[in-house]
């Protein structure tokens, strides 16, 4: 038998490692925090692995979680040993499939990662909300609680389902667990082998639909026969926990690890038990072993294995005789059930046994509580507090831990600086810019500690909401016990910080213990680096005695051909000053990480990598603290005073790392939130910002349209409104007739600039002696600030000119109108955001957005600030997210809502026309409400309605004073990327075009699933790598917007804004006032793409001349014209092959790497599929079709 | 007709074979440059820049991303086969190697000694029968002498022949001081053949958008009449050194003067990539038809005929052509 490794990996890729290995068909959809489960796997596959039949698994990506259960369900039912990954509203989306599947008795294991139900709010984070929705679905539920666990009960829940026919879902915390690196015993083949029996995979393959042996399955049945069918099934119900322990036995004597479907732990004589399931368990166990030992506590705790079926007799026999009090913990909230589900399961059999005079104990007081909801902390502190309420005369029942309710006062009170962390256990607290490498090199760092010597690690990390600038935590344990604390650190003995400007801003010291050691990245020289520390920076490090390191880490880097990569500079400091592993033989470990990280990437990379390890240790400083604070400022305030208070209270506390404690009370219970906040979150996160320079600028407002996050705008206005500007203020003549006599300016958001350089890039206006000076030129940030910020300020103050005043609404004219979508968390350079800009600057002030969940829902709506904003008036975009699959139904809501609003306004009008007055009705019941100007008016109209309806007693009139706003056209719109529209929710937007309704679709299409990591979509073009098409995408991009032309009652434009920025403004206005369904498919340049965005302008105009992304505008409106509706906005000759598009970017570059020759396939494919498309359109724009309604509509 | 030719220690049929150029990307047309009777191929050059680039932006690109948001770790599939760095270039030279039967020279622009050593190895292993040293490079720092710069690329070109036990020629540029006396430092450390010339990428200017265009200018035969007086220069020079011509061929007479000013190899670019493959062909056959109507006995019999030491009117190639006319005015002493 092979030897077994130990491995450094986390959760998911060790459960990976089992289910790939003893799966036939993995048919999956990518969902945090499952996407890496199913990720593995294909990776897997496609560089040959084998399962333990030597077999290489096949794995298939499908268009939803439906969509997988479904092809999981066929190849199941065809006899292939399958599996699937999911979480979340992705098992939702599984659950019929499961009845059916639990329903035919099929051996089956699916692995999930538990995560939060999107109620209220979405959460990518961890509970138990998804599987407990599962529970009555037939399957047995196996829960698994650290990492090696999900590789071990991954293989339990495998080997069972042949045996049981029950089918199995495995499932772990949601990052807890599957996000968690952890050094567990791989198992080898031979022992996975050991737990399969062939014996039982023979009869899954008897059991399969073949037509030699024909079987007929899912029947209808009716009342004579369904409910006897039904309870046929309960015998294999009934055997099930037995054979779950038979194999948990024999994985214990192949393996030596133990389980039982219920795990006691604690004082076998304890009182007080608590019965929980997941990683919290783990911290449970840590804290009953501590008390017992240290605190004179007698307690126990159970963790529950088998979760379903349910053994009652199993679990009975597990409870100490002892026991007084029971807590049961659920990691999930079931509003108004009676308990949680496992607190109830508990009751029940503890009710139901007393009854039948079984119980071998006096019935216990059994309560029940939630904690850990969104992967909210689970620690000692809080676990000690469960116990000493089960101690108390009157427990408290249903109650919180974790969060302090002071609304219905369920929450149990802790003491929170209750530490159980040994101190053979080395903690260390990273605290990275995402950019930076800080995770990766962290992960590294466990890999060299723990796979390297006898030491056990454990890495958590915690990212950031934002995708540009973003700060990550890593939390590291290291220590010569496998570590179980399932929590984040509270005391450190190494905190790192590796960008400077992080000390200003959070408490980064808060976690550092007595003694520890400080280690901080600098731009100073060491002399000068005490000095630039806040005031309350510089007495922790008095008060806590920390030794004090500083590394100016960006200029090894940069000296060193590194960038701002700064991740092996940071990591050599670490092993130098942390004193985990000697030094000489840390910085060996580290070069051979990198050799191998990097080794067949290119030599280049670790020369340079080298480089940096050997000029970090010369680079690194103690500095020598003083006895006292010598600092004058303090931390700046994380949100100004001008902010609103709700800001201030809540949003506040959120930035500052703090939300965990805000209370209940300080939250709405339904999940509204104030918009335009982000305004009070001031980043800072760019180092160069562009500065516009009047003189060589010829006003064409393009560096204020392509900038993702509004950061720099366009006003014109008056004269006088210049009086009290700041003497740095920069004004010029506007030198358009419409607006003759007015100022303009384009002004920077100093503190909002992500430096992403696409304004600097697409600035036509140059100095013509010397062109490299643009009119808008990237300068240091910190250079500009002090000047800028209050420009910046005085800009906002400066009245927008009056939209009616806008005749042109060209590319410089959409620019006068205000940004409703400001500051948003995307990433620098995102190409989705500046279309999403735009449509709030055109109709924002009358704007309902349903947003599919993706990037464009995270940026749009992840707390604890959001972009949308309002204008002077108070208006602007409302906007919610339902579901990834639904935002074109969930919208289509939207417009039946205001729909029926504006016919039931206008019924009652009518009726009270005599009172209003017939004049006003009339005009308000036949306005054009195309345009600025008219839009005004109808809106002054309701208004004096309003002041009309005030007077008018009849119930009629209150009745159309809550609906009068829906007089006022609005613009609704569905938003969201290619995974949303041409996968999953492809079903929906189809439906919802097929109506003739007024309605509008904004897909902005990355060609990838790009806010869970790059996973193929159905528009992801021929030749580009992505997850689940790692050689290149072998099939062509699905043509989207031709299946909509088909309805021919549909508008569909094809934009991409670095093109033709003109056609795309054209197209949002027309596809507005189109009065039916519209469809606009955006290019959008990503961060998946790989490559330097600032360059994404550029590559845009390069994929509509090259053919790949053709423009164009189908408006049905052009029949009655008699011209062809179609119009082609790109040349339909190619002024570039294909190929060449295809080699600046990552995505198609790497498979060249991979394989030249099916590089060169691909690209002539792509080429031949581009000219063909090209050529269906080049035709179809010439095609007249006869006027006149072909829809059935009344005209 | 007897158009064979010694070129970098190989005895060829003749001196017609591809320079440098993209034709060399792909196995099919390399084929087809064999079909067409070069007599040898010469790769496209090994570029360390360009590999250094692409690998440190490939690796921006896909690690800068990855780790900073929890739903997307990554945003590309893991390979392990993904390689950067000059492999591509490495494993399609082995593969030319194999596929043809005709010498293959490996040609390689570096810009560290280093990078000039370990690929000029790496091309050596993949099967190379000589290599060409793609000297690419613009002099545009103020502060490197001209002496400096001649110096520096002969201790590579030295560093690289100690290296690699292959034929070694150098491709020139034309923008040095001394020309012939660079050929001769590079002579004394026995290099097998210069190369004339390289041709830069000569940037255009878009005076409306005050854009620099790059773009890639083919040879007309104009470009010829530089080489042809430096190939007389050089071959009228004591020299070990066999001297191949690069840039402005493009016709069976093109190539007598290029033979007859000294050159023992043909390079052919621009005419390729125009026409195709068979201009080699055509040029070939225009040569040997030329070298008939003519009635040379062979190629050799020309070679060098009009070089520096055997032309009846050497001075033509040392004087500036305006002085040449101005002197053929009645009247006016020399």
């Amino acid at each position: 038998m092979s030897e077994r490794r130990k491995i450094t990996i986390d959760g998911n890729e060790a459960t990976s490692s089992i289910a790939f290995r003893v799966s036939e068909v993995a048919s999956i959809y990518p969902i945090t925090p499952s996407s890496p489960m199913g990720e593995f796997c294909d990776e897997w596959a496609a560089q040959g692995r084998r399962n333990i039949w030597g077999q290489i698994p096949d794995v298939v990506e499908m268009q939803s979680e439906a969509g997988a259960a479904g092809a999981v369900h066929g190849s199941l039912q065809a006899g292939a040993l399958t599996t699937t990954f999911t979480a979340s509203q992705g098992l939702l989306l599984m659950i019929p499939n499961m009845y059916k599947i639990a329903g035919e008795l099929t051996s089956y294991t699916m692995h999930v990662s538990a995560r939060t139900l999107a109620t209220h709010a979405l959460s990518i984070f961890g509970d138990h909300s998804d599987v407990m929705s599962c529970r009555q679905t037939g399957f047995a539920m196996l829960c698994s609680n650290s990492v090696q666990e999900a590789h071990d009960m991954a293989l339990v829940a495998h080997a069972c389902t042949l045996h049981a026919r029950i089918p199995f879902m495995h499932f772990f915390d949601g990052f807890r667990t599957s996000h968690e690196v952890a050094k567990i015993e791989e198992m080898t083949d031979d022992d996975i082998r050991a737990l399969i029996d062939e014996a039982k995979i023979a009869e899954h393959r008897d059991r399969a639909m073949t037509p030699d042996r024909p079987v007929l399955r899912g029947t209808a049945q009716n009342p004579d026969t369904f409910f006897q069918a039904r309870e046929a099934c309960n015998g294999f119900y009934n055997a099930t926990p037995q054979i779950v322990q038979q194999m948990m036995d024999r994985l214990a004597k192949q393996v030596g690890r133990r389980y039982r479907l219920f795990d006691y732990v604690g004082a076998p004589d304890a009182e007080h038990v608590v019965i929980l399931m997941g990683s919290g368990a783990e911290a449970v166990d840590q804290t009953v072993q501590r008390l017992n030992e240290n605190h004179g506590y007698n307690i126990g705790a159970i963790k529950v294995r088998l979760y379903r079926p349910f053994a009652v007799e199993a679990f009975i026999k597990t409870l100490p005789k002892t026991v007084k009090s029971i807590a049961v913990l659920d990691r999930t909230k079931e509003p108004g059930a009676p308990a949680e589900p496992l607190h109830l399961d508990v009751i029940a059999a503890l009710s139901e046994t007393a009854a039948a005079g079984n119980l071998p104990f006096e019935m216990p007081t059994v309560v029940g509580g939630r904690y850990g909801l969104s992967s909210k902390e689970f620690t000692p502190a809080m676990i000690k507090g469960v116990y000493d309420n089960l101690a108390a005369d009157q427990p408290k029942n249903h109650f919180t831990v974790g969060i302090e309710d002071d609304v219905t006062g369920l929450s149990l009170d802790y003491d929170p600086d209750f530490n159980i962390e040994s101190k053979d256990i080395v903690k260390a607290m990273f605290y990275g810019l995402g950019a930076d490498g800080t995770v990766g090199a962290n992960k590294n760092s466990i890999k060299i500690i723990a796979g390297e010597t006898d030491n056990y690690g454990q890495g958590y990390f915690v990212y950031d909401s934002k995708k540009s600038g973003a700060m990550t935590v890593s939390h590291l344990r290291f220590g010569p016990r496998p570590i179980r604390s399932t929590y984040l650190i509270r005391k450190a003995d190494f905190v790192a910080c590796h960008l400077f400007e992080f000390v200003n801003k959070y408490d980064i010291l808060a976690g550092a213990a007595e003694g520890a050691v400080f280690l901080l990245n600098a731009p100073y020289p060491k002399d000068e680096v005490w000095g630039h520390l806040p005031r309350e920076t510089q007495q922790q490090i008095i008060d806590k005695k920390l030794k004090f390191y500083v590394i100016d880490a960006y200029t090894v880097a940069r000296e060193a051909g590194m960038g701002a990569r700064i991740n092996t500079i940071m990591q050599t400091c670490f092993f130098a000053i942390s004193g985990v592993l000697p030094r000489d033989e840390a910085i060996e470990k580290i070069k051979s990480a990198i050799k191998k990280t990097y080794g067949r990437k290119g030599d280049e990379i670790v020369q340079r990598n080298y480089a940096a390890v050997d000029a970090a240790l010369e680079h690194m400083h103690e500095i020598a603290v003083p006895d006292s604070v010598t600092s004058t400022f303090d931390r700046l305030p994380i949100v100004p005073d001008a902010a609103p208070d709700f800001t201030k209270k809540v949003q506040g506390v959120m930035l500052a790392q703090k939300g965990d404690l805000l209370p209940v009370s300080a939250f709405p219970p339904d999940g509204t939130w104030p918009t335009a906040t982000t305004q009070w979150e001031k980043r800072n996160i760019a180092v160069d910002v562009p500065i516009w320079d009047e003189q060589f600028c010829i006003q064409c407002n393009k560096c204020a349209l392509v900038c993702p996050h509004a950061a720099i705008r366009a006003k014109v206005y008056e004269e006088d409104q210049l009086g009290g500007a700041p003497s740095t203020f920069r004004s010029s003549d506007y030198k358009t007739k419409e607006f003759k006599g007015l100022k303009f300016t384009i002004q920077l958001a100093p503190e909002d600039c992500t430096g992403c350089k696409l304004c600097v890039n697409v600035c036509p206006g140059k100095d013509k002696s010397n062109p490299k000076h643009k009119a808008i030129n990237m300068t240091p940030r910190l250079d500009i600030l002090e000047a800028e910020a209050p420009n910046y300020d005085f800009f906002l103050s400066i009245p927008p000119i009056e939209r009616e005043k806008v005749e042109r609404i060209d590319v410089k004219g959409s620019q006068l109108f205000e940004p409703l979508f400001e500051y948003s968390g995307a990433c620098t350079g995102c190409g989705e955001t500046p279309y999403v800009k735009l449509l709030s600057q055109l109709f924002g002030d009358r704007l309902l957005i349903g947003n599919a969940t993706g990037c464009s829902s995270i940026y749009g709506g992840n707390l604890p600030t959001t972009p949308y904003c309002v204008d002077s008036n108070g208006r602007g975009p409302t906007w919610s997210n339902s579901l990834f699959e639904d935002a074109a139904e969930f919208s289509f809501g939207f417009r039946l809502a205001i729909d029926s609003h504006k016919r039931e306004a206008e019924r009652l009008l009518a009726e009270l026309g005599p009172q209003v007055g017939d004049d006003l009705v009339s005009a308000i019941l036949t306005a054009d409400q195309y345009g600025e100007a008219n839009i005004k008016a109808q809106r002054e109209r309701v208004v004096a309605l309003a002041q009309k309806l005030a007077g008018i007693n009849d119930p009629r009139a209150a009745r159309l004073a809550l609906l009068a706003d829906y007089l006022v056209r609005k613009s609704v719109w569905a938003l969201g990327g290619d995974g949303w529209a041409y996968d999953i929710g492809y079903g929906g937007l189809d439906h919802v075009l097929a109506q003739d309704r007024d309605f509008n679709i904004l897909v902005m299409d990355t060609e990838v699933y790009s806010n869970t990591g790059g996973q193929a979509s159905k528009a992801t073009p021929i030749g580009a790598a992505a997850k689940f098409a790692s050689s290149g995408k072998a099939t062509g991009k699905k043509d989207l917007g031709l299946m909509a032309m088909n309805y021919r009652h549909v508008y569909v434009a094809s934009v991409a804004m670095g093109a033709k920025d003109l056609q795309t403004v054209q197209a949002f206005q027309e596809a507005d006032s189109y009065p039916g369904p519209s469809l606009i498919i955006a290019y959008s340049h990503c961060i998946a793409h790989g490559y330097d965005l600032s360059n994404g302008l550029n590559q845009q105009k390069l994929a509509v001349d090259c053919g790949i992304w053709p423009l164009y505008r189908y408006d049905p409106r052009r029949v009655d014209n008699g011209v062809p509706p179609l119009k082609m906005d790109s040349p339909t000759e190619p002024k570039a092959r294909v190929s060449e598009y295809m080699r600046n970017e990552t995505r198609f570059r790497m498979v060249e790497k991979l394989d030249p020759k099916r590089f060169a396939a691909l690209a002539e494919s792509a080429q031949t599929f581009t000219t063909q498309r090209v050529s269906v359109y080049e035709q179809l724009a010439k095609v007249t079709v006869p006027s006149g309604n072909g829809n059935g509509k009344e005209d | 007709m007897d158009l064979s030719t010694q070129y970098l220690g190989f005895d060829l049929p003749h001196p017609f074979m591809p320079g440098a150029s993209p034709y060399a990307y792909e196995l099919d047309t390399i084929k087809q440059l064999e079909d067409a009777g070069a007599s040898a191929i010469v790769m496209h050059s090994l570029f360390e820049e360009q590999i250094v680039r692409e690998e440190m932006a490939t690796m921006q690109s896909l690690e800068a991303p990855a780790e900073s948001f929890a739903e997307a770790l990554s945003y590309f599939p893991e390979t392990d086969t993904f390689r950067l760095g000059p492999d591509e270039y490495i494993e399609h030279l082995a593969k030319v190697k194999q596929a043809v039967s005709v010498p293959v020279i490996g040609s390689l622009n570096g810009t560290t000694l280093g990078g000039w050593l370990k690929y000029a190895q790496l091309i050596a292993e993949a099967g190379a029968d000589a290599l060409e040293l793609n000297i690419y490079q613009l002099a545009t720092d103020a502060q490197i002498s001209g002496e400096q710069i001649e110096k520096t690329t002969v201790e590579i070109v030295a560093a690289v022949k100690e290296k690699v036990n292959l034929p070694v020629a150098v491709k020139l540029s034309p923008f040095y001081s001394s020309l012939a006396n660079f050929a001769g430092h590079l002579d004394s450390i026995a290099v097998d053949a210069l190369v004339l010339f390289n041709r830069f990428y000569q940037p255009d200017i878009d005076v409306q958008a005050l854009e620099v265009r790059r773009e890639l200018k083919l040879s007309d035969p104009s470009e010829l009449l530089l080489r042809l007086r430096w190939l007389a220069i050089l071959s009228g020079n004591e020299h070990q050194y066999a001297l191949a011509v690069s840039g402005g061929v493009h016709s069976g007479l093109d190539a007598v003067k290029a033979v007859m000013t000294g050159a023992d190899a043909v390079q052919i670019v621009s005419a390729v990539l125009r026409k195709g493959a068979g201009e080699l062909t055509r040029i070939r056959t225009e040569t040997e038809q030329w070298l008939e109507d003519n009635e040379y006995e062979s190629l050799q019999q020309m070679k060098g005929s009009m070089d520096l030491s055997r032309s009846p009117d050497a001075s033509a190639y040392e004087r500036a052509n305006y002085v040449q006319i101005l002197q053929s005015w009645d009247g006016l002493a020399d």
